[in-house]
């Protein structure tokens, strides 16, 4: 495995996975990635990250109750875990460090 | 407002998904594809709905989703193949009657396959084994006078466009050029050998792998006056001795021999024995411009080109190159365009091959035919199947209840066909070898063309074509079988309806006599077309006619010798044989318009040609016996002639004494033929410009008149002569009604193909026609037996079991004869000049042949079973 080091696209899904809690179901982290990153999202590409996410013990996945919007299909919701949750604090501490040695002098040179 | 009806995804598309789909992805997947669909039904409309829901069920498929093969099913399939192919061996040697109608069926049909399969490994391994062939292009071009197109391109070019070519453009490494006419006798010593081969220019050696055996291959065709040889051709002139750096003589000129290549593989569609350095051609024909625009009968130009070249870029140069070279020749225009080498055997059809050639219309045609062959018994093998299916149900029924699933059934049916085919397979690999050779024998120039050796490769795309022929003829009856319901078959085991599927059935044995009938007529069609094309009236007399190469031999000496043998009561020589698709050209002018100058055919005769032929002389004179040495001065024309130029208004009595000028030549008009067919009896263009020129010293056939019963004495006397006067050549003599067939070799073996598979296609649909009655016949017994009690006469039994049939071939009838008559009349006979008209009594005799053998099949089955005595049917009871 290529060890649990997060893409950027799988961080922002799994904190969409995070930030929804108990809703975090494809179809709606989908929406909720379109609207707030403005760019189009595929569903067979949050599909196959969040199955990579599980797969790589980050999140882990039930099947909800059925209801009638689905043609009676259950939804997956997805949680985070331990681990998904470490990765994420982890990736947060790295961008800290770097923001930290930025100082607001240097940015302005820019 | 009323609830309207949801609507729904395709349900294609969900079940695709649910098929190759983990089932523990799938609920959530539908759920989120169903969702997403909801909302764009109302956002985007039902078509983009549904159209992005297909998609999208279609992108869902990665490595992540798919379904695992389970172990379980595979062991499953496993363990049962045994059992299906127990069944099936079992069923085969139940059914012996229909096993072996479908086995022989399908060999007979599998075998035409495999000889398309052969045909086409071979053609499509030509040129393969040159390490660049897929850089490697002709240029190809198309000649245009005064904006008549040719409907075809050249193989050939002007040797012009190879110049420039090389000069001018960036792009190829190389040019390699071959020139027609590198052949004759070659003489060493004192021996002479006939060798064939083409002038070729030094590139040659590097843009085709050729395998030098001898000499150096950047400098061998180089020098003008080299010559390479074949290591064959080394043999033939220099047997063991050293070749290299030694002279041989063609046409009283000198070669030095600079290098020896290995001979050209089997697969390769340029073959030579020798090559000429093309450096040589310029000296040679000093006096001609061989490098005109319009020359562009001789030379084949290949180039080779880097990787990766743009073609569209040098196509576009290439027209460039010819707009800017168009106007140093008057009314013309050359088209160049490019063709791949690996094209040339496969592809279009062009004229001036360097080489034979098979070209795409025939692959298509025989493939076209092949695949109805193959379909038909196909059908064969469906029809029967489903026909027995009345007692293959119950075992399907059974099969069922223990937990057979359909695909289960499939998979058991597909194997019985794919276990059938592979029998037939078996047969059809004899029939291939037996029958090889008669196609090889077909074409005329097949037998150089194809090998269709068995290779292991080849064996492996045979049985891979065996097995997937049986996949497809099981499909059907598997299909059906798979639908049985089993409560309906197990619960009512006497009337179970089987004959739902009557009228597919029904269907696929008209479909089957269409082909049949089809396929017969247009035999007997193009026979007579054949027929009528060899005796036809070509204007003078060909009858017992033998005409003799001379192979530069003096006329003078075999013509004294010939007329001392009694049986040629008459001889006479000429340049040419007329009528069997030879064309000699030149141009005439006529001092009443000195601007046009147009094409005229002719050939060159002596005094004796025109009496020996019976060419009718309508004014004028024949020529005179005088030596030809004195300048050429008198012609004697056709009437076309007088009307292409309107000499003396076209009465050919004032036309005597006019003068004209032929091949610059100022000549007198001493005689006005009747128009003749120079050209083939299919030629469009009938009304031909012929001129008949003086000259016995040229002449390059001779015709001898023979009277004999004996015609095999007759000419191996001929022949003795011939081999005390020329050692070197052999005795090239034909019958001239021989030569006329030969012209027409390409339509005769046409007919023998088209009619070799009408025959396959007849036997198929009466093997299937004799199943068929088999079958109905025998499920009908106790019917008849019934009926034949109550008083029925043996007519009456045989009109009702055959009347359905005889319905069935009257309405294929019906159908495929109109069909045949109009592609005829409206497609293939505009294409033929002066064919014969259709023929309908023929057509209706082949029609009446095939159906009579229907009928004897169903009488003589149908009267079986009408003179059964009741008693022992009925006893059983």
């Amino acid at each position: 495995m290529k060890g649990t080091n997060l893409g950027e696209f799988e961080e922002l899904v799994l904190l969409t996975i995070a930030a929804m809690v108990e809703d975090a179901y494809s179809v709606a982290i989908c929406d909720d990635l379109e609207k707030r990153t403005g760019r189009s999202v595929k569903l067979g590409v949050v599909h196959a990250v969040l199955n990579r996410l599980e797969e790589k013990g980050l999140a882990k996945s039930k099947l909800g109750e059925s209801t009638h919007t689905r043609g009676g299909k259950r939804k997956r919701y997805y949680t985070i875990t331990n681990a998904g949750k470490a990765a994420l604090l982890k990736a947060k501490e790295l961008r800290d460090q770097y923001w930290s040695m930025i100082t607001p002098l240097s940015l302005k040179r820019i | 407002m009323e609830p309207r009806k949801p609507i729904l995804p395709p349900r294609w598309a969900t079940r695709l998904l649910s098929w190759y789909c983990k089932p523990e992805l799938l609920e959530d997947l539908e759920g989120d594809l169903l969702e997403y669909f909801q909302r764009n039904l109302s956002t985007k409309g039902t078509l983009r709905a549904k159209s992005i829901y297909i998609l999208d069920a279609i992108k869902f498929f990665r490595l992540y989703t798919i379904r695992k093969p389970e172990l379980l099913h595979l062991l499953i399939n496993w363990i049962m193949l045994g059992s299906y192919i127990k069944t099936s061996g079992r069923n085969i040697v139940r059914n012996k009657l229909f096993s072996a109608i479908n086995i022989v069926g399908l060999a007979v049909s599998m075998s035409v396959g495999l000889i398309l399969i052969s045909v086409i490994s071979d053609t499509l391994s030509y040129d393969r084994f040159n390490v660049h062939h897929s850089n490697i292009y002709r240029i190809v071009s198309r000649y245009e006078y005064l904006g008549n197109k040719d409907d075809d391109y050249m193989a050939t070019t002007s040797p012009k466009v190879a110049r420039m070519v090389k000069e001018e453009f960036s792009a190829p490494k190389e040019v390699a050029v071959f020139h027609r006419g590198y052949d004759g006798d070659f003489k060493i010593d004192d021996r002479t050998i006939p060798l064939k081969g083409m002038w070729a220019n030094e590139a040659v050696l590097r843009v085709f792998t050729i395998d030098m055996i001898k000499g150096n291959p950047e400098k061998a065709l180089s020098d003008p006056f080299s010559v390479v040889l074949t290591d064959e051709s080394e043999k033939k002139l220099f047997g063991l001795e050293e070749s290299l750096g030694k002279v041989i003589y063609l046409h009283d000129k000198s070669y030095t021999v600079t290098g020896v290549v290995r001979k050209m593989p089997q697969f390769s569609h340029i073959k030579f024995d020798v090559l000429g350095s093309f450096s040589t051609r310029p000296i040679l024909e000093k006096n001609r411009d061989e490098e005109s625009w319009d020359n562009v009968w001789s030379t084949w130009v290949y180039l080779l080109l880097p990787d990766g070249t743009d073609l569209d870029a040098l196509k576009a140069r290439l027209d460039e190159l010819s707009q800017r070279e168009d106007p140093t020749v008057k009314n013309t225009h050359i088209e160049l365009k490019l063709q791949a080498l690996d094209n040339i055997m496969t592809g279009e059809n062009l004229g001036n091959e360097i080489g034979p050639v098979l070209g795409s219309s025939i692959l298509w045609i025989f493939s076209s035919l092949a695949f109805v062959v193959i379909l038909s018994a196909c059908f064969n093998y469906t029809n029967l199947s489903i026909a027995r299916s009345l007692k293959r149900t119950r075992e399907v029924g059974v099969r069922k209840v223990i937990g057979a699933m359909k695909a289960h059934v499939i998979g058991q049916f597909v194997v019985e066909a794919v276990v059938i085919s592979l029998c037939s397979f078996a047969v059809s690999l004899l029939l291939f070898i037996l029958l090889k050779p008669f196609l090889i024998s077909t074409g005329p120039n097949l037998d150089k063309l194809l090998t269709m050796e068995l290779s292991p490769l080849l064996i492996a795309y045979f049985i891979v074509f065996a097995v997937s022929i049986g996949a497809v003829a099981g499909f059907f009856p598997a299909l059906f079988f798979s639908k049985v319901n089993v409560a309906h078959v197990l619960k009512n085991m006497q009337t179970v309806r089987v004959f739902r599927k009557l009228t597919v059935r029904k269907m696929l044995i008209v479909i089957q006599y269409c082909i049949s009938i089809i396929m017969v007529t247009s035999t007997m069609i193009m026979y007579q077309q054949y027929r009528h094309y060899v005796s036809f009236d070509l204007g003078f007399q060909t009858d017992n006619v033998l005409n003799i190469t001379l192979n530069g031999n003096k006329p003078e000496i075999l013509r004294k010798e010939f007329s001392e043998v009694p049986e040629v009561t008459s001889i006479a020589q000429s340049s040419m044989v007329t009528s069997v698709g030879n064309y000699w050209g030149t141009n005439m002018k006529y001092h009443g318009n000195p601007l046009d100058s147009a094409g005229v055919y002719f050939n060159m005769i002596d005094e004796n040609y025109i009496p020996f032929f019976r060419i009718q002389l309508l004014a004028g004179r024949n020529f005179l016996n005088r030596s030809d040495s004195a300048k050429e001065t008198e012609v004697i024309v056709n009437e076309q002639v007088l009307k292409r130029f309107n000499i003396a208004g076209g009465d050919p009595l004032k036309a005597i004494d006019d003068m004209v000028i032929l091949d610059g030549k100022e000549m007198k008009i001493i005689g006005v033929m009747k128009d003749f067919q120079y050209g083939r009896a299919n030629d469009r263009n009938q009304q031909k410009e012929v001129a008949l020129r003086f000259a016995p010293k040229s002449a390059e056939i001779m015709s001898l008149k023979i009277t004999t019963s004996d015609v095999f004495a007759t000419y191996s006397k001929l022949e003795s002569i011939w081999k005390k006067i020329d050692t070197v050549h052999p005795f090239e003599a034909k019958f001239y009604s021989e030569q006329i067939e030969k012209g027409f070799s390409g339509l005769i073996a046409a007919v023998k193909v088209v009619g070799f598979l009408a025959f396959l296609t007849i036997s198929i649909a009466s093997m299937g026609m004799l199943g068929m009655v088999v079958f109905t016949t025998e499920t009908r017994l106790k019917e008849i037996s019934i009926r034949k009690v109550m008083g029925a006469t043996e007519g009456n039994l045989l009109y009702l079991l055959s009347k359905s049939f005889i319905i069935l071939l009257a309405i294929a009838a019906g159908i495929s004869l109109p069909l045949t008559a109009i592609f005829f009349q409206q497609i293939a006979f505009p294409e033929l000049a002066n064919h014969a008209p259709l023929g309908f009594g023929d057509l209706f005799w082949g029609v009446f042949a095939i159906l009579l053998l229907a009928l004897l099949m169903i009488g003589s089955q149908t009267f079986k079973v009408a003179r059964t005595n009741p008693a022992d049917v009925l006893k059983s009871e």
